[in-house]
């Protein structure tokens, strides 16, 4: 039995260089070890783990992929500082001296005691809050209160709190699923010798639990034993990285037998480490040699047991030591654009803010110095105190420091300039959209039932602004769901694929049919070829040709039942979606691969059951682009099967035999991938007796050396890897995701560039290119593919200059499509033709990169990033986008076959392709124009209310006092006028869904800056300044002769800007829903409340003012002229723009209006229904 | 065994979100469909608008100025007036020293006639009742209530007398309390003034205490103004309590008391002043104002031009959209003004 053969050992570890892989590039060629390359580049090295997926070989398969433990060169032992001893099933020992953190987890930033300090830290990363906190510490200096201290922080306090009470509340929640998470119980072995329920947070390190079929792991354990008898147990890691397919692991045949409850020893493991596809340890059983433990004798907590009825393993990792723990790794952080920008007028704002603090600080010195001599003779000055025995100033310091302590005063006065609340409030109204992306339907994925998610929740409005993107092809512009659509079997092509029998191949077990789940259609000629009825040539290449593709492969076949009892699917579950498809097609041609099991397949060819004993299996690598397997046929003889990319093989083929077939397999090849159609070369060879056992003292030497032992097994497979004769080659089709070209054809209206970024040939990436209607016929393509420097750069400069020639041409110039690869790519990126491509690549309409690796696909975003202010997005699926995600502005992961690790890295994660018209066009237009909107809003709030305060200071002599009382100028920004503005940033749309997506030119509305800028600013400041005139002035000149008091006329200010503001946004909302209403009255509503409530407390000067005010005409009459002659510039420049200067957002409301688009249906309208434009 | 359904939670918060999420139910408000009601400022919404505004204001305006236009109002300007001419270059000397006689008598002219009740205010130039300096030296506990007596926090520099004993009431604002007088006849016959219920109710009833007497007030070094009958409880010292509403303005009337009865036109009005107080040191200007009242307050022309103002800019407005819209007529929602076709050549 295999499993006895030392080097059997499952964790012997071959060598793949995993980083910087072009995972496409192979994928589309060696489908059998697709997943071989998904690594991640390492520049990501800590958030993401590298994706290894030995997991799920068979017991027999002669390595898997060395760990990244092993990479980090620790090959040899573990040093005993490094190591955990961890003896099995004696918990006390093991946790001594040292205790292992228990197996409670813990997700929550903040406990009760920490919260406070940790997120007031938090929080005051933030300058404006610091300037805030500076201001209101100054304030408490006795010679600088311009307000009383509890008013002075009250609104910082406002602020802080609800952003501390939003944290705290997603804490809390964090806090419970904690709870109930460690609260769940597990079989776990009490010292009586039989397993009894404990609770998960109670498990400790060393403790042997047994975990039954479909429970959740609760701690990272290494088998001991399973109920399997070769010690096989199959789990789900979709909590882990989100595949869905199952993954073998094994137990230890040294432990597989022993009883639980008498198992004994020493397990000696690395450290706990966030990487989870690699372990590193070794056994001590009793009676036994040292074994060494490998990343698949490992099971990690937050994965399911399946299709194993139970499994017992001893705990290694215990809670925050969990892989899973130490994976959860923050969402990251970006600052949107128009973050960016906002920050600009901030500046703008400090600026003016110290501009207003001068003007008032110099007139506060000139009044000083003008009235030195009379201060004391002022009623309202008094600078002496005669109340003393000695006559003394009275808190007064001289002009100079008066004149000092006016310029803090006003500052403090003055400080709202810098809008407090506008932080808070873009982060709720983040939240805001943020939920309503998610519960979009629109975006909702029914295939893999995911909604939408919001990983960053700091950059919704870069949505609306996107001019480039970057995209992925395999998973993300198709569906990633191979299909087997034709081979080419010794030079003759088979492609007339047709519905073959509707139930596909079936074979029967014991009474039972067993008949794989998918059916594949097949070629008659071929399928008569198998049969033999083409002669016995034929017969035996294409036999031999499903044979390879039956057994070069690590597919597990799982048996499902289905409602008849008689009835059993054949499952195959593989990493590879590739492999699975031709596994699928073997099995059509009469080629089942019924079992699994630790040392032989089992193969049902053409009804006759077949075992091969799987000998050797050389892992797929970069370097080789291809896998190969040795199996002992049933007849006796060695047989090495082969598959990988064709460049690759016929590279490795007899050269002087077969040479028609070749040639004829080259032409096939060609003509499948100008079909976008991925191909696989096959071959094979058999091995002689010597030749075997050459190969298998090398291979077993190989796999026990303690260093270079993947070196030497890459060697050993190049050496058995020569003089194949070739089979054929398949093509199998990766389906293009639903509605993609309309989305590309959405996308390209809206003026975004699409660039695709794929591993895929030349050819394939063409075709798919065309099908996905990024390239039409009448493009003009600019082929860039050299292997030199210098013809890079002749075929640039060519490129350019016919660029050039197009645009001279005028209105009749044809697009232009850039097709390069990755060998150009790297002559020219980082070098200087790097400014040459970008000229070419901009005027192009189209650009399509094949052949590139990851580190590439992040160098052509950056090319774009670094050079326009343009906005970059990039979207993928795969591993091998994520340094490319990480690099664009805004990063979106599929969450599709491939993992999670793009999710993981990505701002937001979508099901499918055609999410982002919905998410760019839709959402991000109305996330752009609401947040851009909101913080013009803001600026123009507290502007308009400093200028208030500013004209105030000219009737003080310049003595920095407010009329409006003090409370109500502290709840101004954070009470009085915030809530409007955050709910209209969550709701407000300026035009449906439908009219977006049907003039998907409106989208350039954002990439034009067109709702935020510098002019609108200055526009909105200047009607901010009209506004504060007529609410200063207007009281001031009502008022100038009565008997009015400070109270009565900060009360009349107060409201007036109050109901101006709100008015002016009133004006401002596209829609009005029953929210926007309640939100904008009720707000005013509530300030008069407020401002009744702080004038029914007797303790301040302004008692009962406001009732005395509304009791007259005067008060009324100015209010209802503050409002008007305020808003009246604004309303005509609305108008008139509005009507002479229509935007195309304008154009497309009336057109809502007018033309009755907006029926009723819109929700109705299915997203694949992309009108084209008139 | 744990169902599935909550297998998913081990890793809640852990990297991976949930995944398996549940399809979202519809409803209007989630997908962003509330029934809305979407205005459009079309022509005819402007213009009428504009229209409307000016229809409105324009009447307002008018009567806003007949209102004003049928307030009486007498104002008289004493400050240098009712200084001997022979003190005029020494206005402060004047007013400081105890031994000048400061009673002035005057005579005014009522030029319509005035219905009672007559206000009588007194109108203060240059005198910035709204310093903050000023503004702050005050106690609101201690004029409250005999129990906060001695609280005299932010009354510097009046808070104490030299010897530490409080005053009440103290601050700034009430030691430079107004205290010139007037009394008026006619024909050599007295006009009662009416001196009750010049403050506000509220603030006798609840600001300034029945139970707080003045103590040690205008006994410092510095003599600010009025006195106050010590015999009097705050709540009734409505003088006191009309100053102390610190007034927004530098220019600012006070009310002083109520002519009841009529006053006919033509009337000669003898008016005698004590002209006590000291704006001198800063240039303050005093005035005498008798005012009658109408429905927008006292007499205040700017509110009805205001008015006009803004009604008759609306109306022009109105009019002036309505040429601009026939001189350059556009179809609203017409999609041949959409940017991309209009120019369909341009960047596309």
């Amino acid at each position: 039995m295999a499993a006895n053969r030392p080097s059997l050992n499952p964790s012997a570890p071959p060598d793949d260089d995993p980083d910087v892989l072009p995972k496409a590039a192979f994928r589309s060629r060696s489908s059998s070890s697709r997943h071989r390359a998904e690594r991640i580049p390492s520049s990501s090295s800590n958030s993401a783990v590298a994706f290894e997926r030995s997991t799920s070989k068979p017991v027999a398969s002669y390595g898997s992929k060395r760990s990244d433990s092993e990479k980090l060169g620790s090959q040899r032992e573990i040093n005993d500082d490094d190591a955990r001893f961890v003896y099995v099933n004696d918990p006390e020992r093991t946790n001594q001296p040292i205790k292992f953190a228990d197996n409670s987890i813990r997700t929550t930033k903040y406990s009760v005691l920490t919260f406070l300090p940790r997120n007031l830290f938090e929080q005051f990363h933030r300058v404006a809050y610091v300037y805030f906190l500076i201001l209101a510490g100054l304030n408490q200096v006795p010679q600088l209160g311009v307000l009383t201290p509890a008013a002075s922080i009250l609104p910082l306090a406002f602020v802080l709190g609800v952003s501390a009470v939003k944290d705290g509340y997603e804490d809390w929640r964090r806090h419970r699923s904690d709870r109930d998470e460690n609260n769940r119980t597990a079989q776990v072995l009490a010292p009586g010798g039989e397993f009894r329920p404990k609770r998960w947070k109670d498990i400790l390190v060393g403790e042997v639990v047994k975990v039954t079929a479909d429970e959740t792991l609760p701690c990272d354990m290494v088998l001991l034993a399973t109920s399997d008898p070769t010690g096989v147990a199959y789990v789900q890691t979709i909590n882990l990285d989100g595949e869905s397919n199952l993954k073998t692991r094994y137990a230890k045949q040294e432990t597989q037998s022993t009883p639980p409850e008498s198992n004994a020893g020493l397990i000696r493991c690395e450290k706990p480490n966030r990487n989870i596809y690699g372990f590193l340890a070794s056994a001590d059983v009793p009676g036994e040699k040292r074994v060494s433990l490998g990343p698949s004798n490992i099971i990690l907590r937050g994965c399911e047991l399946k299709n194993t009825r139970w499994v017992v393993g001893v705990a290694v990792y215990t809670g925050q030591d969990t892989k899973v723990m130490l994976n959860s790794s923050g969402a990251p952080s970006k600052r949107s654009r128009l973050e960016a920008h906002m920050n600009r007028e901030v500046i703008l704002l400090a600026v003016a803010l110290v501009a207003l603090c001068v003007i008032v600080t110099v007139l506060a010195g000139v009044w000083l110095a003008n009235h030195h001599d009379e201060l004391n003779d002022l009623p309202y000055y008094r600078k002496e105190d005669y109340s003393k025995r000695e006559t003394d100033t009275y808190n007064y310091y001289g002009v100079g420091w008066e004149t000092v302590f006016s310029f803090f005063k006003s500052v403090i006065l003055f400080q709202v300039m810098i809008p407090i609340a506008l932080y808070i409030s873009m982060e709720l109204v983040r939240l805001g959209q943020a939920f309503f992306m998610i519960k979009d339907k629109n975006m909702f994925d029914e295939a893999s039932k995911t909604s939408f998610q919001c990983r960053a929740l700091n950059i919704n409005e870069d949505l609306g602004q996107i001019k480039y993107v970057f995209s992925d092809k395999t998973g993300t512009l198709t569906e990633n769901k191979m299909e087997f659509r034709c081979a080419s079997v010794g030079g003759v092509d088979y492609s007339a694929a047709s519905d073959g029998e509707e139930d596909g191949h079936s074979i029967t077990v014991d009474g039972e049919t067993w008949r794989p789940k998918m059916s594949v259609k097949t070629d008659p000629e071929l399928m008569n070829a198998v049969m033999g009825g083409e002669g016995i040539e034929k017969a035996n290449r294409s036999r031999d040709f499903f044979l390879a593709l039956a057994t070069c492969n690590t597919i597990v076949p799982i048996l499902v039942d289905t409602p008849e009892p008689s009835l059993k699917l054949i499952d195959y579950q593989g990493e590879s979606p590739d492999e699975q498809a031709l596994v699928y097609a073997a099995a059509a041609y009469g080629f089942v691969l019924m079992q699994r099991t630790s040392g032989h397949i089992l193969i049902d060819v053409l009804g006759e059951r077949q075992r091969y004993d799987v000998l050797g299996l050389h892992e797929f690598d970069s370097d080789r682009k291809r896998m190969s397997v040795i199996v002992g046929s049933p007849d006796g003889t060695v047989k090495l099967f082969v598959k990988g990319a064709d460049n690759s093989m016929f590279g490795v083929i007899q050269k002087n035999l077969d040479l028609d077939i070749v040639h004829a397999t080259k032409t096939n090849l060609h003509s499948y991938s100008s079909l976008g159609l991925r191909t696989l070369v096959v071959g094979m060879r058999e091995l002689s007796e010597h030749e075997f056992k050459k190969w298998q003292s090398a291979y077993e030497n190989a796999t026990t050396a303690l260093i270079g032992r993947g070196k030497l097994l890459k060697t050993i497979a190049s050496n058995a890897e020569r003089d194949l004769r070739i089979l054929g080659a398949s093509g199998i089709e990766d389906k293009l995701q639903q509605g993609v070209p309309e989305a590309i054809e959405s996308m390209r209206q809206a003026g975004i560039k699409v660039w695709v970024l794929t591993g895929d040939k030349q050819e394939t990436a063409i075709s798919i290119g065309y099908s996905c209607k990024l390239l039409t016929s009448e493009m003009t393509q600019v082929v860039i593919n050299s292997n030199s420097r210098e013809s890079c750069k002749r075929k640039l400069q060519d490129a350019a200059s016919m660029s050039s020639r197009l645009a001279g041409a005028g209105s009749a110039k044809s697009p232009l499509a850039l097709i390069i690869d990755g060998t150009s790519l790297v002559y020219i990126l980082e070098t200087e033709l790097e400014e040459e491509l970008f000229e070419v690549a901009t005027t192009c309409d189209v650009v399509l990169c094949c052949r590139v690796a990851p580190l590439q696909k992040a160098g052509i975003v950056a090319l774009i990033k670094n050079r326009t202010d343009d906005m970059t997005l990039a979207i993928g699926d795969g591993a091998n986008d994520v340094s490319m995600i990480q690099m664009a502005d805004v990063g979106i992961g599929i969450s599709g076959q491939e993992g999670r690790q793009a999710v993981m890295a990505s701002d937001f994660a979508m099901g499918q392709f055609r999410f982002l018209v919905p998410l760019l066009l839709v959402h991000g237009h109305w996330n752009y124009q609401r947040m851009a909107y909101m913080i013009l809003y803001n600026f123009y709030r507290n502007a308009v209310f400093v200028f208030i305060l500013f004209w105030y200071v000219f009737y003080t002599e310049y003595s920095l006092i407010s009329a409006v009382s003090e409370w109500s100028s502290v709840l101004y920004s954070v009470i009085y006028t915030a809530l409007p503005t955050i709910i209209v940033g969550i709701l407000d749309k300026d035009l449906s869904r439908k009219t977006l997506l049907k003039y998907p030119q409106l989208y350039r509305a954002g990439q034009r800056d067109e709702r935020y800028n510098l002019k609108l600013f200055i526009f909105t400041m200047m009607d901010c300044i009209w506004q504060s005139i007529a609410i200063f002035y207007i009281p001031y000149l009502a008022y100038r002769h009565s008997d009015v008091d400070v109270s009565g006329l900060g009360d009349l200010w107060i409201l007036a800007v109050v109901i101006l503001v709100n008015i002016h946004l009133a004006m401002d909302v596209f829609r009005w829903n029953w929210i926007t209403h309640a939100s904008i009255w009720g707000c005013i509503a509530a300030t008069v409340i407020c401002v009744i409530i702080i004038d029914s407390i007797w303790m301040l000067p302004g008692y009962w003012a406001i009732f005395t005010m509304m009791g007259t005409g005067l008060f009324w009459l100015c209010l209802l002229d503050i409002i008007v002659a305020g808003m009246v510039p604004r309303f005509a420049t609305k108008a008139l723009t509005e009507y002479f200067w229509p935007s195309d957002v304008q154009i497309a409301r009336e057109l809502e209006k007018f033309q009755n688009l907006n029926a009723s249906t819109i929700s109705e309208i299915p997203l694949s229904t992309f009108f084209s434009h008139p | 065994m744990n169902p599935r359904g909550d297998s998913t939670s081990g890793s809640d918060g852990a990297p991976e979100p949930r995944r398996k999420s549940k399809k979202p139910k519809y409803s209007r408000f989630t997908q962003q469909e509330l029934p809305a009601c979407k205005p459009l400022l079309t022509p005819a919404i402007v213009v009428t608008t504009f229209a409307f505004i000016g229809i409105i204001f324009i009447p307002i305006g008018l009567l806003s100025l007949s209102a004003s236009e049928q307030v009486v109002e007498i104002v008289y300007q004493y400050d240098t007036d009712c200084i001997p001419e022979q003190l005029q270059n020494d206005k402060v000397a004047f007013i400081q020293s105890s031994k000048t006689n400061k009673t002035c008598t005057r005579t005014l002219t009522v030029p319509k006639n005035m219905e009672g009740p007559v206000h009588i205010y007194y109108e203060l130039d240059n005198f910035y009742q709204n310093h903050r300096r000023y503004v702050k030296s005050r106690s609101d506990k201690q004029l409250r209530s005999k129990a906060s007596e001695t609280v005299t926090t932010n009354c510097a520099p009046e808070a104490t007398t030299s010897d530490g004993s409080v005053i009440v009431p103290c601050g700034l604002i009430a030691w430079s309390l107004f205290n010139d007088t007037y009394s008026f006849a006619v024909n050599s016959k007295i006009i009662e003034v009416n001196k009750k219920n010049i403050a506000w109710q509220s603030d006798k009833e609840h600001k300034f205490g029945s139970d707080v007497y003045p103590k040690n007030f205008q006994m410092g070094g510095l003599i600010g103004g009025a006195k106050l009958n010590a015999s009097i409880p705050l709540s009734e010292q409505e003088d006191l309590i009309v100053w102390m509403r610190t007034a927004a303005l530098p220019r600012f009337r006070k009310l002083y008391g109520r002519i009841e009865t009529n006053l006919a036109a033509n009337e000669q009005i003898t008016v005698t002043i004590q002209n006590n107080y000291n704006t001198y040191s800063f240039e303050g200007k005093k005035n005498l104002v008798l005012s009658t009242t109408s429905w927008i307050g006292g007499k205040n022309d700017f509110l009805g031009t205001a008015y006009l103002t803004v009604g008759s800019l609306c109306l022009f407005l109105a009019i002036g959209f309505i040429i601009l819209y026939l001189l350059k007529p556009r179809t609203l929602g017409d999609p041949s003004y959409l940017s991309w076709n209009r120019n369909p050549d341009g960047h596309y």
